[in-house]
């Protein structure tokens, strides 16, 4: 820091006026956080820069997955027998069912043949490690050690051993953004169990998920499965995604408050499968496609309502 | 080094390298797990603070936007929230360095919190104003445990500059 007793003011050198970087980088820094936010096409960018400094977290999370292998070394040698001990006997009692899995599903497409159903989607995917959660505090997110190099896209369902994760929703080189789906506002279209009544559940941002729209006389029980749906061409169907656990009923509201808790370990660490895309959906029909742009939203939304009608 | 009213030694002048390994360490102990406690400090904000007051001329916005940017793909929030918050705290904490610098140093950690919170509080409006939720008032407490910091970190940003060139018992500075 030349002061005025070291050297001459450096007059003719010292670039813009403070005020006017400050003015352009808060114009570019605000460019591209609604350019970010509302187009999503600065994934270039974000990539490229993911590219430096993905390796860098990988390094800097390597002390904490190293004391967490200490650990599991220290836990020692009973209760790796006893876990061993738990999952044969686990194996033994699932024994019965998948060993006729095979047969069942043989069966099962001849019969779709004969009544000429579609033939059911088989799930495929590759397992992917969870590297870190992301730092944001106010998204649920997850990033895993699979991406472009394994051929990972975005919005390629993740699930773990029990039910639904959540969707890949950013693709890096070498890795992959999970959104789960208690992040605020992720939407997955499922379907109770117990009356095959469909219904979307979003999530919360605290750890649960609610069902919305549903009307206050409608037919859901605390205790509930929810399974995926698969009418949105993303998740196969009959995948479990959430739990009821809450339903707040109030003659005040047209619509039951319903509180749900996710199946999966959706906050644990661990590995996730990440199901391969679908096949995609027929496309949509002519008639809803061609309406006016304007109200769209509104067009969205009377068929369902149609529907839940129906349902009830 | 500029002279400040309460040190007693003259400093040595900074070696950008020190500047550039500082603030990659501090973006390093962001991507630590530990990132995710509540109440940890954003220590590249801190770092930044710190160089913008002392070296406003080698660290300025372009620096804040360009660690912005890292922090932003890191912690994948979306880009420019991070950019935004670091260049107005480069911005403020030069314009006020002249000031900041001719207190002692629990004054000017007293002074620094005030930055740092509005730091936090930046990402907080920017990220509410298309939609998030509020994500807890645990996220405040981080900012003023950083201006703690502010003590201990001017003690060893500031140690490769206490060091003599050539030790001179006949001259004690």
């Amino acid at each position: 820091m030349a002061g005025i007793n070291h050297a001459p003011p450096p007059f003719f050198k010292q670039g813009p006026a403070p005020l006017a970087l400050l003015t352009f980088y808060i114009a570019i820094s605000l460019a591209i956080f609604v350019v970010d936010l509302r187009f999503r096409s600065l994934e270039l960018l974000r990539q490229s820069i993911a590219l430096v400094v993905d390796p860098v977290q990988r390094v800097a999370q390597t002390p904490g997955s190293l004391v967490d292998y200490a650990a599991t070394y220290l836990q020692g040698l009973q209760a790796l027998q006893k876990e061993n001990s738990e999952l044969k006997h686990a194996q033994l009692s699932t024994a019965p069912n998948l060993q006729r899995l095979a047969q069942l599903e043989a069966e099962n497409d001849r019969l779709r043949k004969l009544l000429t159903v579609k033939e059911r989607e088989k799930a495929n995917g590759q397992v992917a490690q969870i590297l870190y959660t992301a730092r944001d505090p106010f998204s649920r997110k997850v990033i895993v050690d699979k991406g472009q190099q394994s051929g990972i896209t975005a919005g390629q369902p993740a699930i773990d051993e029990t039910g639904v994760v959540g969707q890949v929703t950013r693709v890096f080189p070498f890795s992959a953004e999970i959104t789960l789906i208690t992040d605020k506002d992720q939407a997955v279209p499922i379907q109770v169990v117990r009356n095959g009544q469909r219904s979307v559940v979003f999530g919360l941002g605290n750890g649960q998920l609610e069902l919305r729209y549903m009307p206050a006389n409608a037919d859901i029980q605390v205790g509930d499965l929810l399974v995926t749906s698969g009418l949105d061409g993303v998740y196969l169907p009959g995948f479990p995604v959430a739990k009821v656990v809450n339903i707040e009923r109030d003659s005040a509201y047209s619509f039951a408050r319903i509180f749900c808790v996710p199946i999966a370990g959706v906050e644990n660490f661990g590995e996730v499968m990440v199901l391969d895309p679908r096949t995609p959906l027929p496309a949509a029909p002519p008639d809803s496609a061609s309406r006016g742009s304007d109200s769209s939203e509104k067009n969205g939304q009377r068929p369902k309502k149609k529907r839940a009608a129906k349902g009830n | 080094m500029q002279p400040t009213f309460s040190s007693s030694r003259i400093l040595q002048p900074v070696r950008p390298w020190f500047i550039f390994f500082s603030l990659i360490m501090a973006v390093v102990l962001n991507f630590l797990p530990t990132a995710h406690w509540s109440g940890m400090p954003d220590w590249v904000a801190l770092v930044l603070c710190f160089w913008s007051v002392r070296e406003f001329r080698r660290v300025g916005m372009g620096w804040a936007f360009v660690l912005g940017l890292l922090m932003d793909v890191a912690d994948g929030s979306v880009l420019g929230q991070h950019c935004f918050a670091y260049v107005l705290l480069a911005y403020v904490s030069a314009s006020l360095s002249r000031r900041f610098l001719w207190f002692p140093l629990a004054q000017q950690a007293l002074q620094v919190m005030p930055l740092l919170v509005a730091t936090q509080v930046i990402q907080v409006l920017m990220r509410l104003a298309v939609g998030a939720d509020f994500p807890g008032w645990g996220f405040f407490v981080a900012p003023l445990i950083a201006s703690l910091l502010w003590i201990p970190a001017t003690f060893i940003l500031l140690l490769p500059q206490y060091q003599p060139v050539e030790q001179d018992p006949d001259r004690p500075i």
